[in-house]
């Protein structure tokens, strides 16, 4: 990390225009520290079976494939392509047009062109091309085809894992190709060859044995939180214990374990407590935590079809085992991608689960009738709507909020008013981003799809630049402080992005805001925030 | 120069060549005039009807529409009924916007690193609106070929005809769909030639047909405005073509060649058409993050090839950490 280039020195040294006169087949991959992340630890591709684990370092030539890896790959895309529509169609259809090609905010923030999301996809289709088109056999390079080979291999998985799968690229192409969809396709296909990333491959091991991807383990998970519920009865004087594992209760509450574990996030945290506190102090609603079903997030998603579907199958098992009526799913982008859009599929029909009320005000959600899962700032809003909370907005006065649509929910969901609408209810200051930088336009944290570890930060300040960009221009106009998002990876990835191009802005998650502003039954006068800042007019009571 | 494009080029002369040559030296008209105009619409018909069945045939196991507005959800909200289409209505209007205004392209932007530090993505539409001309004017010169296949012409082709050579300088009346189509063609090529980044991605296979279409319709505008072949005998082909009931050889040799050279390039880019890019017009409509609907939390979406899994179950889960939840006070189901 020390390698981190100045944010001027970055910024200046992006260049848009390509290489004169090359060919991109005859720009060879140089795969350099800052911008990729470790190979994946041999103990945790062995959790999930995966095939081909070593021990494996892509700086060095040999990657140590199996002897059969070109006809593994083959065999591999021929598959998706009959098994997947859009792979096939997208390989096809593409007119190369360019609409996408400044889209992409890797592309935005390197200037590399195979980060153009049109040359990401041809780094496959030509492949696709070689092998299962004629015009491709027959004319080869000429018609855009080339053999697999190593070289275009490394290609693969340095661009792959330059794609944070946020389906910018998709809003824009006339045809909707989306190339995340490929990115999805062509991690796949790496994955046969056993070439993860450790980012990814570590967090899904512990997922899959330890309930989330941090691996805290049960015991562990619930200090954490009653390490929370200690501060929020100090800040309070309110007792927030939650339910844990607990059969009968009316709902299952499932978020990010990110949330528990670091700051900005763990503020969120408190905030889901102190809400649940609230129902239950006021309506009875009976909320229960889960340390098995004990992570929202799902970075199988980004390692394969079938690594997902396995974690994701705790939800629903847990809902059944306890015996819950529905489900709650706490602020996370992909984790919202994959219940959306996954998970009934994969793991439904959930006729164990009734159909989800808000038992407090009556809503029925009728657009999660049959997954049966309800994002907590849509339950949030209703509660809002219905005037069920009682808010005091003025405790986050001292906030100039600006919100940033994560990709997932706003590409992948349409999830965009909903947290607005909370936002607006209990903070008194929110200004919106340009709009092409928001709602379906939004720029990824640069740390999406199991991108965040340390050691390709560099990358991820590149990627993160269109949407740092965009808070420091509301922070020089507006005085903006503070960056609301939906997303655990959000909170983890972007104060260091906001620190690395100075925008002056801290982080928060929607449900932060709701605990400060959230009025508990029987709370002392409260002198800090959840963060222990003096809120706004108590500055003096905490300086004596 | 750059090998896409200059192949690409060549490719289209050695095309007017050959029927120049067929034609011309070899008299070849019945060849070039009757038999592989019929086998190109035969294989542009039988291709493309195989390629949307081969890509019908790959499942969808997914609804993974790209969401580009508010989803329904709460009642009060506002939602974005054709960019987060919840019904089939509402991804028919989806599709159509589409395929009719290219909707998605209208939302082009262009961006900017400014001196100031300032990233900018401004609106950009000129692609969008060439883009939108060129296959307008496309679908317009097709429909004007009408008159060269219908007598009588119905009325509808007779008002687009009207509207069509509005514009009238001398004789013979100008038809603007084929200059603007001329116009829009250039333009585009002129784009991937001089935008750096849109230059790097073109692969020869973008260049031919530009300049395929740039010949049809140049070919097109010669033999009409300049060369002026026989109009009436190059009618009498082509009712024969429809009708079955061609004329005689000697009509057929005094057409002139530019017309055979204007039918062969309309041949090729049939044959062309199902196995190329120029698929996006079916292809479009079978693209599943625009065709299906923002609704898979409401309804179930079915994999037809959705197989179990093993899972980590927490009966293991328990298993591997019953005493430490029994210590820390969580409920277990199996007590030991
Ligand atoms: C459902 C019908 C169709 C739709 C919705 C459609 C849509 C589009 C769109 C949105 C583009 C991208 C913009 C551009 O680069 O111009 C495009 C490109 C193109 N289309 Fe179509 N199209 C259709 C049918 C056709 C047909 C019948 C042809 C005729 C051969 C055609 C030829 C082309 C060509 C050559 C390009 C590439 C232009 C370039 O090189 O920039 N399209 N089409
Ligand atoms: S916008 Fe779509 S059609 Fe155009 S280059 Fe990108 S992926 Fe291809
Ligand atoms: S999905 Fe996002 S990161 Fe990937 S190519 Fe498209 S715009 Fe870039």
């Amino acid at each position: 990390m020390s390698d981190l280039p100045k944010s001027d020195e970055l910024f200046s040294h992006i260049d848009h225009r390509p290489p004169k006169g090359k060919d991109w087949m005859d720009i060879p991959v140089d795969i350099r520290p800052g911008m990729y992340c470790y190979s994946a630890n041999p103990k945790s591709m062995e959790t999930l079976s995966a095939p081909n684990v070593r021990k494996w370092n892509p700086l060095e030539e040999d990657w140590l494939l199996p002897d059969n890896w070109q006809e593994i790959l083959h065999n591999g895309l021929k598959e998706r392509l009959e098994k997947f529509r859009s792979f096939k169609v997208f390989m096809d259809i593409c007119v190369r047009c360019g609409a996408c090609a400044d889209k992409c905010h890797y592309f935005i923030g390197t200037g590399d062109p195979k980060n153009m999301p049109v040359l990401r996809a041809e780094l496959l289709r030509s492949v696709y091309r070689n092998d299962f088109t004629k015009a491709g056999k027959i004319l080869g390079r000429l018609a855009g085809a080339r053999p697999m080979t190593l070289e275009v291999l490394k290609e693969w998985w340095y661009y792959f894992f330059q794609c944070s799968e946020c389906r910018r690229c998709s809003v824009f192409c006339p045809y909707g190709i989306d190339t995340a969809e490929i990115t999805i396709m062509g991690r796949e296909l790496l994955n046969l060859l056993g070439l993860n990333i450790d980012w990814i491959a570590t967090p899904v091991s512990n997922c899959y044995q330890t309930g989330n991807h941090l691996g805290i383990q049960p015991h562990a998970f619930k200090d954490m939180l009653e390490f929370f519920v200690e501060d929020i009865e100090e800040i309070t004087g309110v007792n927030c214990t939650p339910n844990y594992n607990k059969k009968g209760a009316d709902i299952l509450f499932i978020t990010p374990s990110g949330d528990v574990f670091a700051d900005p996030g763990t503020y969120t945290c408190m905030g889901y407590l102190m809400l649940f506190q609230f129902l239950k102090d006021k309506y009875g609603l009976d909320v229960t935590w889960s340390t098995y079903a004990s992570e929202g997030g799902n970075f199988g998603f980004f390692t394969s079809h079938e690594t997902m579907k396995r974690l994701n199958a705790k939800m629903y098992a847990e809902a059944k085992r306890l015996g819950v009526k529905w489900i709650l799913g706490g602020e996370c982008g992909h984790m919202w991608r994959v219940i959306h859009q996954y998970m009934d599929t994969m793991n439904g029909p959930a006729d164990h689960l009734e159909v989800p009320v808000n038992p407090i005000t009556g809503t029925t959600f009728e657009n999660a009738a049959s997954t049966k899962m309800v994002h907590i700032t849509e339950f949030t809003a209703d509660l809002i709507k219905h005037g069920k909370l009682d808010l005091d907005p003025r405790r986050n006065d001292n906030l100039k909020i600006t919100f940033h649509d994560s990709c997932n929910p706003a590409r992948g969901m349409g999830l965009l008013e909903e947290p607005r609408y909370v936002i607006n209810n209990v903070a008194n200051h929110f200004y919106e981003m340009p709009a092409n930088t928001i709602r379906e336009n939004t720029f990824c944290c640069g740390s999406g799809s199991g991108l965040n570890a340390g050691e390709d930060m560099e990358l991820r300040m590149c990627g993160g630049l269109p949407r740092a960009n965009a808070v420091k221009y509301m922070a020089d106009k507006f005085d903006v402080n503070m960056l609301a998002c939906v997303c655990a990876i959000d909170r983890a990835a972007l104060p260091d992005l906001m620190n690395y191009w100075e925008t002056g802005a801290d982080v928060t998650g929607v449900h932060e805001l709701v605990g400060n502003a959230l009025i508990l039954p029987g709370e002392k006068k409260r002198e800090t925030d959840l963060r222990g800042e003096p809120l706004p007019g108590m500055e003096e009571e905490a300086d004596e | 120069m750059n090998v896409k494009y200059f192949y690409s080029f060549l490719a289209v002369l050695v095309l007017a060549l050959i029927a120049w040559v067929g034609c011309d030296l070899l008299g070849l008209q019945v060849l070039f005039g009757v038999i592989l105009p019929y086998i190109a619409v035969v294989v542009f018909l039988v291709g493309f009807f195989l390629r949307m069945m081969d890509w019908a045939r790959s499942t969808v196991p997914f609804q993974i529409p790209t969401t580009a507005g508010q989803a329904k959800s709460l009642p009060w909200i506002k939602f974005n009924a054709i960019d987060s289409p919840f019904t089939t209505g509402g991804v028919v209007a989806r599709m159509f916007f589409e395929v009719v205004t290219f909707r998605s392209l209208f939302r082009n932007t262009r961006m900017r690193v400014n001196p100031d530090g300032r990233i900018s993505y401004d609106i950009e539409l000129w692609l969008w609106l060439f883009a939108l001309a060129f296959h307008y004017t496309f679908f317009v010169v097709i429909l004007r070929h009408a008159r060269f296949f219908l007598e009588p012409l119905p009325l509808p082709f007779e008002i687009l005809e009207k509207i069509d050579t509005f514009v009238q300088i001398g004789q013979p009346v100008i038809s603007m769909s084929s200059f603007a189509l001329l116009g829009t063609v250039l333009f585009l090529f002129v784009r991937r030639v001089y935008l750096p980044n849109i230059r790097m991605i073109s692969l020869a296979s973008d260049f031919f047909p530009l300049f395929l279409i740039f010949g049809i319709v140049f070919t097109g505008i010669f033999m009409r405005y300049f060369a002026k072949i026989d109009v009436t005998a190059a009618k009498e082909l082509t009712y024969g073509l429809v009708s079955f009931n061609l004329p005689s050889l000697a009509k057929m040799q005094g057409i002139g060649s530019i017309f055979y050279i204007h039918v062969f390039f309309v041949s090729v880019l049939l044959v062309y058409f199902p196995w190329s890019k120029l698929m996006h017009m079916g292809g479009i409509f079978l693209s599943p993050t625009r065709n299906m609907a923002n609704n898979t939390r409401a309804v179930r979406h079915v994999n037809p090839w959705n197989y179990p899994v093993n899972v980590h179950t927490y009966e293991e889960y328990e298993d591997d950490f019953r005493e430490k939840m029994i210590e820390a006070g969580l409920p277990v189901d199996k007590k030991e």
